[in-house]
């Protein structure tokens, strides 16, 4: 028994020994990797000879993507929004920097199987051992959230797209930009559209995914309805992945409201619409999140029409740029790569990008502390709409340039189902088909 | 006595060890990332091991006590400010509580059905978790930025809990050997060869799997805590994902069930073989059908897992590897 | 709530009930004749989905004539799983065959993946509404419920009236008594676990005639029907199709009283505790 108990203390000693000793070596400061320099080709050893041609760096952005899991279909769409850009800019020549270089970007990315198990994984593989320069988000609020936190450890700016979730920017980051609207401000404005269209309409349904990011828009909005004096006569979610909203509709038809908002994503909000309408359940005013926006909503026939919902960007909306491409040109440029059309994902992936370039091009460096501040003091134009972010320390990061538009499916002359901006009115293309049934 | 000399957990102990230290000596980020994942996996299988492959249970659902011990852990540091060792001994007492109260219910059942229960308990703890407002229901529990400046950053923080998984998979290899080695673990193993037979020889199996179920579920509650804490957040559905159960399972399976040896090598084999498919441009797509054709042809031919095969092979190393 | 929900609660119970214990009878029959539980029961179910998606739009077949097309192909496959991966498995442990079963499942999962993505489809072949009083109902529903109620029968007349089905129930009780009468028990559990998987896939065939679907849809309904083939008794499959009316009528009842979202808690406790207390189900006989 002695020499268990001297084996088992040699061990314990052991094993704090070792902890002891790795613990001071493990300080890796957040400052010192900032300051470190990012990937730079040894190009310039050689004495520039006549008209020197521009030292060409190369900076790597690291991301992962869905590429299976249940995230894939808006995953892909972001990535080639951001692969849309990246080429451009390589085609273009690349980014002249102050020291009379330019920068190329090369993209460095991992499957994340839309799960958080490996996020972190790899995100801290982008940041240490691809040498990562910037990193974008994964696609999703939660997956976003978790690569975040590998973002800020390591001292890498971190461009997040395809993550409204305003959680992730009070948690006190220094380097973490939005480019999507916040989920906060996803039905404020439906419900301002729905006073607008008809003041008297008082009794809101709203029925959401029982999931972070739907949560937290409908959270938001329910405040916001309540402040202004409406009633909520249903307010319930529903889970992940339901494909029979039967009896929730049941319960909806009973509490007999004159409008519904929620939804969640797109499988959820697209089937619930499809139901609402098999069902006949009347309703005057219906906005959705996420699924309205998709182009393959569509499929739905007449269950989509006047189905209204808010979208991040719509190639419809005519912002005049004061940086980057058209709507117009962007859209074609795209529909040339991929045969398809742009969706808001796509819009999303390609101006985080934009986002960067604009940074690089005002730092004039790869330099993370110019980079951020080039960051915090931007507020741009572009084909997506304002680009500005909260600079307070409460909420740093936070999209604040950029406003959501509201599109409804309407149906054109020849009958067939087109998407239509229906708010705010300036940018409007059409007058909502109002009430709905 | 003389257990401390077999020369298979030195084995074992040694291959944890060199795992562990690889990333520490070169203070490499990538790799301590990358073996934290096979560490947890270590601890997860080799818990999971003592009750299915010592006592020939098999729990279908055992992410439960994972994700109950990191929302218990996680509630603490975010709404009462403890320290991560306190809210890491909570999640394993948390862990443990659930597993005593439950074992006493459903270690009645046998074979499919004590599966089938354990799956059902896992399903309705997540449905649970996203419905209960205290933990966030479907939000789950964030932790700010801060939280992290008490261990002197957040890259210190992610090497504090590194070291603390590192402790955690030595821990799991010496209780498992010392179980197995065991009058304890054998009357776990007499239960597995047949129940029956063993309560006749005089154990007490209502007692012995209650035990062993308990045993089984501290350390999984315990690394809830310090994957949730990295992580930053806890949502239901990460923390209860039935899938990660399973491929633990398939974990202990590899290695070989009811050793010491096996469910460490099985948890860093399939880690390890995961990560190659994930990264490999040629199987990417489809990794997960690679990994299945490969469970497949394991469940088939080699059902003893690795270190099954050896020992049924080479009788004499029978001594050698635990 | 009036009367007039929660009869319309109750019709939708009853018409997605059947479908839940069509579903869940595949995942039943197996067991009950190899205690094997299929873990791959849910990608067929998916697969059963795609199968009629896939003629329909490709073939532009009527989706209730392709169902027949399902059924054989889900018998086929079902075979050919059997021979492959349960064969050699199916008299060992539990754990051996859940892992066998589990790990067909991460192969069609993966492939599925690989090849239709996981973005979510539609069989667009519409049949109209019905409205009776307060009821409105989609036509292809009422009519999946029905070719469910007739897919049920047809596997029982041939359980209980054809000399091959008294062969699977043979298998069932004694498989070491049928061998010795006579009866090839390899042949007779190969269709079995076929008969099994084509019931999974006339299931899926039918959900995708009125719910969107992905390829991981089957995974729900494969949970599903864990709970409803403890409800009806492991190995029963009229038990199946009364556990799949139960749970079909709690879900569209219990949300009248309390949050949807409290739905699963209450199925898998109930699952758990029935479990615990009535092994055999709810209509099973004591053993």
């Amino acid at each position: 028994m002695k020499r268990t108990l001297f084996a088992l203390g040699t061990l314990l000693v052991l094993a704090g020994l070792l902890l002891s000793a790795c613990t001071p070596a493990a300080t890796p400061t957040p400052t010192a990797v900032v300051t470190e320099a990012p990937t730079e080709a040894p190009v310039a050893t050689e004495a520039p000879t006549q008209p020197p041609p521009p030292v060409e760096k190369t900076a790597v952005i690291g991301f992962t993507a869905s590429l299976t899991g249940k995230l894939n279909v808006e995953s892909t769409r972001q990535n080639d929004g951001l692969k849309l850009w990246m080429d451009q800019v390589n085609a273009a020549g690349g980014i002249p920097l102050a020291d009379g270089s330019v920068v190329k970007f090369e993209s460095k990315f991992y499957d994340d199987e839309s799960n958080k198990d490996r996020v972190q994984e790899l995100y801290t593989k982008l940041a240490t051992e691809d040498k990562a320069d910037f990193l974008i988000s994964p696609y999703s609020s939660g997956l976003a959230d978790a690569a975040a936190v590998i973002a800020e450890q390591y001292g890498k700016v971190m461009i997040t797209t395809g993550a409204a979730s305003d959680a992730t920017y009070k948690k006190g980051y220094a380097l973490v930009y939005q480019s999507y609207t916040p989920a906060s401000h996803y039905l404020t404005g439906a419900l301002d559209q729905l006073a607008s269209l008809d003041p008297n309409i008082k009794k809101i349904a709203i029925v959401y995914e029982n999931e972070k990011f739907s949560v937290s828009v409908v959270e938001a909005l329910k405040a916001y309805a309540e402040g202004k004096g409406y009633e909520i006569v249903l307010y319930e979610g529903y889970d992940t992945g339901t494909t029979d909203f039967g009896p929730l509709l049941n319960k909806i038809a009973e509490a007999q409201p004159e409008s519904i908002m929620g939804g969640g994503h797109f499988q959820d909000g697209s089937t619930f619409a499809k139901q609402l309408f098999d069902k006949q359940v009347a309703v005057k005013y219906l906005a959705l999140l996420v699924a309205p926006p998709e182009p393959s909503f569509a499929e739905l026939g007449d269950a989509a029409l006047g189905v209204i919902g808010p979208s991040q960007w719509e190639p419809l909306a005519a912002f005049t740029p004061d940086f980057g491409p058209t709507g117009v040109e962007l859209v074609d440029a795209y529909t040339a790569a991929f045969g398809e059309d742009p969706s808001y994902h796509s819009a999303g992936g390609y101006v985080a990008g934009l986002i960067l370039q604009k940074a690089i091009e005002t730092a004039g460096s790869l330099d993370t502390a110019a980079i951020k501040a080039a960051l915090d003091g931007m507020d741009m134009m572009t084909f997506y709409g304002r680009i500005k972010f909260d600079t307070s320390a409460e909420a740093h990061g936070l999209q604040i340039g950029h406003d959501m538009v509201y599109i409804q499916w309407q149906k054109d002359a020849a009958g067939a189902l087109v998407k239509q901006v229906v708010w705010p009115t300036a940018g409007a293309t059409a007058p909502a088909l109002f009430p709905l049934r | 006595m003389k257990n401390w000399l077999n020369p298979g957990l030195w084995f074992t102990l040694l291959l944890i060890a060199l795992l562990g230290i690889w990333p520490i000596l070169g203070q490499n980020a990538a790799a301590r990332e990358v073996i934290f994942t096979v560490l947890l996996s270590v601890v997860f299988a080799s818990s999971l091991n003592i009750l299915l492959g010592y006592t020939g249970y098999v729990s279908f659902g055992h992410i439960v006590f994972y994700g109950l011990g990191g929302y218990i852990g996680m509630f603490l540091i975010e709404r009462y400010n403890v320290s991560l060792w306190i809210a890491t001994l909570a999640g394993g007492a948390a862990a443990a509580l659930l597993a005593f109260l439950l074992g006493k219910a459903i270690l009645r059942l046998r074979g499919a059905y004590f599966a089938l229960a354990t799956i059902g308990i896992n399903e309705a703890m997540r449905a649970f978790v996203n419905n209960f407002a205290p933990f966030g229901g479907p939000t789950g529990i964030e932790l700010k930025f801060q939280v992290y400046k008490a261990y002197g950053g957040a890259a210190q923080a992610l090497w504090l809990t590194y070291y603390t998984i590192f402790a955690l998979a030595i821990l799991v290899v010496l209780v498992s050997f010392f179980i197995k080695q065991s009058k304890f673990g054998l009357s776990l193993m007499a239960i597995r060869e047949d129940e029956d037979t063993a309560e006749v020889m005089g154990v007490v199996t209502p007692n012995a799997k209650t035990w062993a179920y308990v045993l089984s579920a501290i350390l999984p509650g315990m690394v809830g805590v310090l994957f949730f804490f990295k992580n930053g957040n806890v949502e239901p559905g990460d923390a209860f994902r039935l899938h990660f159960s399973i491929e633990n399972l398939v974990m202990v399976m590899l290695g070989g069930q009811g050793t010491v040896l096996g469910p460490v090598l099985g948890a860093v084999g399939y880690q390890r073989l995961r990560g190659f498919l994930l990264t490999n441009p040629v199987f990417k797509n489809i990794q997960l059908s690679v990994a299945g054709a490969l469970l497949l042809l394991i469940v088939l031919f080699i059902p003893a897992g690795a270190v099954g095969w050896l020992r049924n092979r080479l009788p004499r190393l029978r001594k050698v590897l635990p | 709530m009036g009367n007039s929900g929660l009869i319309t609660s109750l019709v939708d119970g009853v018409l997605i009930g059947v479908i839940y214990g069509l579903a869940a009878m595949g995942m039943t029959l197996i067991w009950g004749v190899m205690s094997v539980i299929n873990l791959a029961h849910g990608s067929v179910i998916a697969l059963g989905m795609f199968g009629i998606y896939l003629l329909f739009t490709s073939l532009g077949l009527n989706p209730y004539l392709a169902l027949i097309l399902v059924a054989i192909l889900g018998l086929l496959l079902g075979v050919i799983i059997y021979s492959i991966a349960i064969h050699r498995v199916v008299n060992a442990s539990h754990l051996s065959t859940l892992l066998a079963t589990f790990s067909v499942n991460m192969i069609v999962i993966g492939l599925g993946t690989a090849i239709f993505s996981t973005s979510p489809r539609n069989v667009n072949y519409s049949l109209g509404n019905l409205t009776l009083g307060p009821v409105t109902l989609l036509n292809a529903r009422l009519v999946a419920a029905l070719a469910a109620v007739l897919v049920t029968s047809a596997l029982y007349l041939f359980l209980y009236r054809t000399r091959l089905g008294k062969y699977v129930r043979a298998v069932a009780n004694n498989r070491a008594a049928a061998e010795l009468m006579g009866i090839p028990s390899a042949q007779i559990l190969a269709l079995s676990f076929g008969l099994g998987t084509m019931l999974a896939a006339i299931a899926g065939g039918l959900i995708a005639t009125f719910f969107p679907f992905t390829i991981l849809s089957g995974g729900v309904y494969e949970l599903k029907s864990f709970v409803i083939v403890v409800l009806g008794g492991l190995g029963n499959p009229l038990g199946a199709l009364a556990g799949g009316l139960i749970l079909g009528m709690l879900e569209s009842i219990i949300p009248i009283f309390l949050p949807n979202t409290w739905v699963p808690v209450l199925e898998f406790l109930l699952f758990v505790l029935i479990l615990l207390v009535r092994p055999s189900g709810l209509f099973g006989v004591k053993k």
